[in-house]
């Protein structure tokens, strides 16, 4: 399995190293996150090339999740962090802008480890988005609902219940509305926090052939300690571990010439 | 072992389940003291009439007085109370979501005031009133209520609240919704049985609260037509005529609490159904 994903790798690789430049949509610049003494992420200096998979992978507890909050600003939500250094999201500084952060979150949509639908109907959970985006055209609405209930291969399966709560959904089922609706925010990337851990392997597969089929047009980071996954989908590798970056590249060199011991030991306990 | 574990088990079922009914019967022992010690004077006359002259010596009329005048202040406090309460506990939950030490020491402020006993918010209601030179009336009634009611709204919609995961807060806010948006399009649908208990809890306590009424909405026998008039209270007519040594007038005071305990039934009831109802087209 291993050699044959590396190989339909191959045909995407020179895509990326013939290119003079490579665009990134996320530059982190000297990033830290501290928790009283806790330093929980360590100088963190990473870019984030536009529409590829991204995946940051790392034992649990290494930060993982820490790094993809800071993107998206819910560290605001804890008091207790502090988080220094710079981001840029298309060359906006989110962490020293004047720029209001509903706005710069909505350059992102999140799927978290576990599905949270909002506590309305199936149809408003996607609607709520694009309403938010200040879109009051029903008929238009509507056929963004459907549309991106479509992309997520879930129209079929709630076309005829809408108006239900999601919670008569399965868990893999409300976990691909979760990504509907974050698509229905026109978000460029998507950040993706475990976001099959919870699932069915089944369901795990079809949104791990989502994310292959997204990133025409988005930028994924996607978090994982799941090594297979990450060579399944990875086109670069991004190896953490006690909040350090400690290897990162292009997903079939690194796995294939893992350069430290670290990522070494990883790869054997995980395969 | 596995024996001990057997018996274990039945003792505490025994136990648990000899408290829960327990429970059961002795409301259902009081409900049916009220019924069968008010039965004889409960009639059409209670509900329909307002005291007339001698009523309190066993003559004619009803407590139709007290039965508005206990709706007026009780549904009038309950909704200064949701006005205040409703946002202040989204505003806890929400805006305070990271200062847990803030957020902390407003519980305990709250609960506090919860413990107060009614008749010092009826103290506070009458030295107000008296601040303000006003005489005993529905609106002093009305407002001394909400204060004393208004904690248990927060408070009780509050505890459901901050049992809503992060997560929904976390997923809510990366949509690009703000604070605000955050808390009265999602939170408050997440959290709304906890809100109906509320205010059922808060009504329930408003509408049989006598001792913060008593000097703050006064007593009359007439039905209050304007805010600056004084208003009955059933609690308050019940407790008149329970101090009467006439065995009739007695009688009509457990009438008095039987059509209480009648309206917060209807009212919860109604409250539970509508709340239904509106889950259900939240849906639609
Ligand atoms: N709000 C917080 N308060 C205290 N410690 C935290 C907080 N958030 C994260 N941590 C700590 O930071 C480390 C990294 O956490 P996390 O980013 O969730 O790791 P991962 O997602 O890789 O499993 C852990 O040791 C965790 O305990
Ligand atoms: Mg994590």
């Amino acid at each position: 399995m291993y050699l044959q994903n590396s190989e339909t790798m191959t045909k995407q690789a020179p895509d990326i190293t013939l290119k003079p430049k490579v665009t990134s949509i996320v530059k982190i610049n000297n990033l830290n996150v501290h928790v009283g003494q806790h330093h929980i992420l360590k100088n963190i200096n990473l870019e984030i090339t536009k529409n590829k998979i991204t995946v940051l992978l790392g034992p649990s507890g290494c930060g993982k999740t820490t790094l993809l909050k800071c993107l998206n600003k819910l560290t605001d939500l804890y008091t207790e962090l502090r988080v220094s250094g710079k981001i840029f999201i298309e060359e906006d500084d989110i962490l020293n802008t004047q720029k209001n952060v509903p706005v710069i979150r909505q350059k992102m949509g999140l799927l978290s480890q576990l599905p949270y639908p909002l506590p309305i109907s199936i149809y408003k959970n996607v609607a709520y988005g694009i309403k938010l985006k200040g879109v009051r055209d029903k008929k238009l609405i509507e056929y963004n609902v459907e549309k991106y209930l479509r992309e997520v291969g879930l129209w079929n399966e709630v076309k005829d219940r809408l108006h239900n709560s999601p919670t008569s959904l399965s868990i893999g089922q409300q976990q691909r509305l979760c990504l509907a609706r974050g698509l229905a925010v026109k978000p460029r990337i998507i950040l993706a926090d475990e976001p099959t851990s919870s699932l069915d392997p089944i369901s795990s597969k079809i949104i791990e052939n989502l994310f292959r089929k997204l990133k025409k047009n988005y930028t994924i980071i996607l978090v994982t300690h799941v090594l297979r996954q990450a060579v399944r989908l990875a086109d670069n590798v991004v190896f953490m571990y006690y909040g350090e970056i400690i290897e990162q590249g292009h997903s079939k060199d690194l796995f294939k010439n893992p350069k430290t011991e670290k990522l070494r030991e990883y790869m054997l306990e995980g395969n | 072992m596995n024996r001990r574990k057997i018996i274990e088990e039945n003792i505490f079922k025994f136990l648990s389940g000899f408290a829960t009914y327990s429970l059961i019967a002795i409301l259902a022992f009081i409900i049916i003291i009220i019924f069968v010690k008010g039965f004889n004077s409960l009639s059409l006359d209670m509900v329909i009439k307002t005291p007339k002259g001698g009523y309190y010596y066993g003559g004619e009329g009803g407590v139709l007085n007290a039965i508005i005048g206990s709706l007026d202040i009780a549904f009038g406090a309950t909704f200064i109370a949701i006005l205040i309460g409703m946002p202040a506990a989204l505003y806890i939950n929400v805006h305070l979501i990271r200062y847990k030490r803030i957020q902390n020491t407003i519980r305990y402020l709250l609960d506090a005031l919860w413990g107060i006993p009614s008749i010092v918010y009826g103290a506070f209601g009458f030295t107000l009133m008296l601040f303000f030179g006003m005489n005993a009336s529905l609106i002093a009634g009305i407002i001394t209520i909400a204060l004393l009611i208004t904690p248990i709204v927060v408070r009780t919609f509050d505890e459901v609240l901050s049992t809503i995961p992060i997560g929904l807060y976390e997923a809510t806010l990366a949509l690009g919704s703000t604070k605000t948006e955050t808390a009265f399009k999602i939170m408050f649908k997440q959290g709304f049985s906890g809100f109906i208990t509320a205010v059922l809890l808060a009504f329930g306590r408003g509408i049989g609260d006598a001792a913060s009424v008593l000097f703050t909405a006064g007593y009359t026998d007439l039905i209050p037509l304007y805010l600056n008039e004084p208003a009955a209270t059933l609690p308050l007519a019940i407790f008149f005529q329970l101090g009467s040594p006439i065995p009739e007038v007695r009688e009509r005071a457990f009438a008095a609490a039987a059509i209480l305990t009648i309206i917060i039934l209807i009212i919860s009831l109604t409250a539970r159904y509508l709340s239904k109802r509106y889950s259900k087209s939240n849906l639609k």
